[in-house]
């Protein structure tokens, strides 16, 4: 028996008694619906052909070995890699029904619904209460500020570490801290979708932790979607998880490709794909 | 050459062993050492010399009156009263340069460095660099040709002269500054959903502004220095009443340093002197002022 596997043997019921939702709804109401998404930067192919579903209200989980584009995947979802001039994207990326890439959609738009949390934890070099302000006043959500930023803190579970040092600079606090305060940044100017680019791996077993019951809360309100090389957070916070692998290309070139996609448990445990099930057993990656 | 200790592990003796390569080593090793430190030496040498040497042929005409008033008419053939004027002068010509160089370098920046693709930044960049290479007089037959002719002389016409020449500075130094603020920021500011100009303006700007203002105060005291310009666009002879509108000719401490020093009596060429002396305290602090800040900036950048 892995580790792996004990973990997801206790994950689900968690994740069951966790969920307070009003109505289960019946069917999974999809947010993104991926297809045959190809992304290059020049002419390096990042991920070929990846095709999937994003539930509502789910924690997704992306994984994968090291350079197989879980990040370019990620970052093509609230199309962070326009900021790429390289960076070329084929196929669809249905937000609602409405592709993402669609002439007449205003990527800033896309990122104000579609948050983002990264590796590194950046809170700007401003006071801890004007980084969760800022996006605030900038979309012109000024009302009740202070009611707001609270509350996004609130959300983060940061509150009671920073209430007392609102005006300090944010520089000033931990790694976890300003982690969770970019959490909360994110989440004060209200997104549908959070995305979280490995958002623990720069930080202590207890900050991730404390990340990962962050991601269990949140999903009552939000769809989030996670990208790590942590199995065991994965098992441990995702519903669904979607393994992304390797492919050599003939002229040997790598490029990344979706090997598998299902309910954590399932890549986990009974996964249908030999790449998945030797992944995630830890005898390859 | 070194002797080795008796009874030691042979393997352990081979760190005593020197053979003639190893004494060559030893020998271009001290050489190159002792002509870095006279280089060294000999380039704070010169400032000390300088300074020193301006401090003592000016000391006689530092007084109270120096920096009180201006230039006196009356003297027959002799300094007489202070630079007021020069001052007064100097720090106009500085600002007007400064009002009109640091928000176009500025600008300059944001667009070269988070804007422009890459070819077009780097033909601005070349452009910079060459107006930074100008000699600073065709710079003043420039402003001479285009804004004198027409309008006389005047604290602007000598103000833009200067701009011009503070301008590559700000920009390229601001353009470093722009590169070492993270990507993170920006992409922090756009995951938010801000317009690019948002994030610009309320991250970008306000996380480099001290390295902004540092670059600026290293240009401030470039210009204050120059010369050249000034003789075509700010004053033809010594200008003795103290103005601040910019729409007259001024006085300037550069040109007094160099309108005296060709003045046949000595009391004039102590008087450049001393003019000279306030300059380069007037650098040295602003210099001084260019340390603080980045040292201010820094230390909020990373904390």
């Amino acid at each position: 028996m892995t580790q792996a596997d004990t973990m997801v043997n206790v994950a689900p019921i968690e994740i069951a008694q966790r969920r307070e939702r009003p109505q289960t709804p019946t069917l999974r109401e999809t947010v993104f619906d991926i297809r045959n998404l190809s992304v290059s930067y020049g002419k390096t192919p990042a991920i070929k052909d990846v095709s999937f579903e994003i539930y509502r209200n789910q924690v997704t989980a992306i994984i994968g070995p090291s350079g197989c584009g879980k990040s370019t995947f990620i970052r093509t979802l609230n199309r962070m890699n326009d900021l790429v001039p390289s960076a070329n994207v084929e196929g669809e990326v249905l937000y609602h029904g409405v592709d993402l890439y669609g002439t007449k959609v205003d990527p800033v738009q896309v990122r104000r619904r579609i948050g983002m949390v990264f590796q590194k934890p950046n809170p700007f070099p401003k006071s801890i209460y004007d980084n969760v302000a800022w996006g605030l006043r900038v979309l012109g959500m000024k009302d009740k500020l202070d009611d707001r930023v609270k509350r996004a803190l609130e959300q983060a579970a940061l509150w009671d570490d920073v209430r007392h040092r609102l005006k300090k600079n944010a520089l000033g606090l931990s790694g976890g801290q300003q982690q969770r305060l970019c959490i909360a940044r994110a989440l004060a100017v209200e997104p549908e979708v959070l995305l979280m680019d490995e958002p623990a791996s720069a930080l202590d077993p207890i900050a991730t932790a404390r990340i990962e019951d962050l991601m269990h809360d949140l999903k009552n309100e939000y769809t989030i979607v996670v990208v790590t090389h942590n199995m065991q957070q994965a098992a441990r916070v995702a519903d669904m998880t979607a393994f992304f692998g390797l492919e050599v290309l003939p002229d040997k070139s790598r490029t990344g490709i979706l090997v598998e996609y299902d309910a954590t448990q399932k890549i986990f445990t009974q996964p249908s794909d030999k790449r998945t099930e030797d992944y995630v057993t830890g005898r390859f990656g | 050459m070194s002797t080795t200790p008796p009874n030691i592990d042979p393997r352990a003796a081979a760190l005593f062993q020197t053979d003639g390569r190893l004494r060559r080593r030893r020998i271009v090793n001290r050489l190159m050492e002792a002509l870095g430190t006279i280089a060294s030496l000999a380039a704070v040498a010169v400032l000390v010399i300088v300074v020193a040497s301006v401090v003592k042929n000016g000391w006689g005409a530092f007084s109270v009156e120096f920096f009180t008033t201006s230039p006196s008419l009356s003297g027959f053939g002799t300094a007489e009263g202070g630079i007021l004027s020069s001052i007064v002068g100097s720090i106009l010509l500085v600002v007007i340069a400064t009002i009109f160089a640091l928000p176009i370098g500025v600008l300059v920046a944001i667009f070269v460095s988070e804007v422009a693709p890459r070819k077009v930044a780097d033909v601005i960049r070349l452009a910079l660099d060459v107006i930074n290479g100008l000699p600073t007089i065709v710079t003043g037959i420039f402003i001479f040709s285009v804004l004198v002719l027409a309008q006389g002389q005047s604290a602007i016409a000598g103000g833009l002269a200067l701009a011009i020449i503070g301008l590559p500075l700000i920009a390229r130094s601001a353009q470093e500054v722009l590169r070492l603020v993270p990507t993170s920021y920006r992409e922090a500011g756009l995951a938010l959903g801000a317009p690019r100009w948002r994030t610009i303006l309320g991250v970008i700007l306000p996380t480099s502004l001290g390295g902004i203002l540092t670059g600026t105060t290293l240009a401030i005291a470039r210009v204050a220095g120059e010369t050249a310009p000034l003789l075509f666009t700010t004053s033809l002879a010594v200008t003795t009443s103290v103005t601040w509108d910019p729409t007259q000719p001024v006085q300037s401490m550069p040109l007094t340093i160099f309108q005296y020093a060709e003045q046949p009596d000595p009391s004039f060429h102590e008087q450049a002197w001393a003019t000279g002396a306030v300059l380069l305290a007037f650098v040295l602090v602003v210099s001084l002022i260019s340390k603080f800040l980045l040292a201010r900036s820094r230390r909020k950048l990373t904390q």
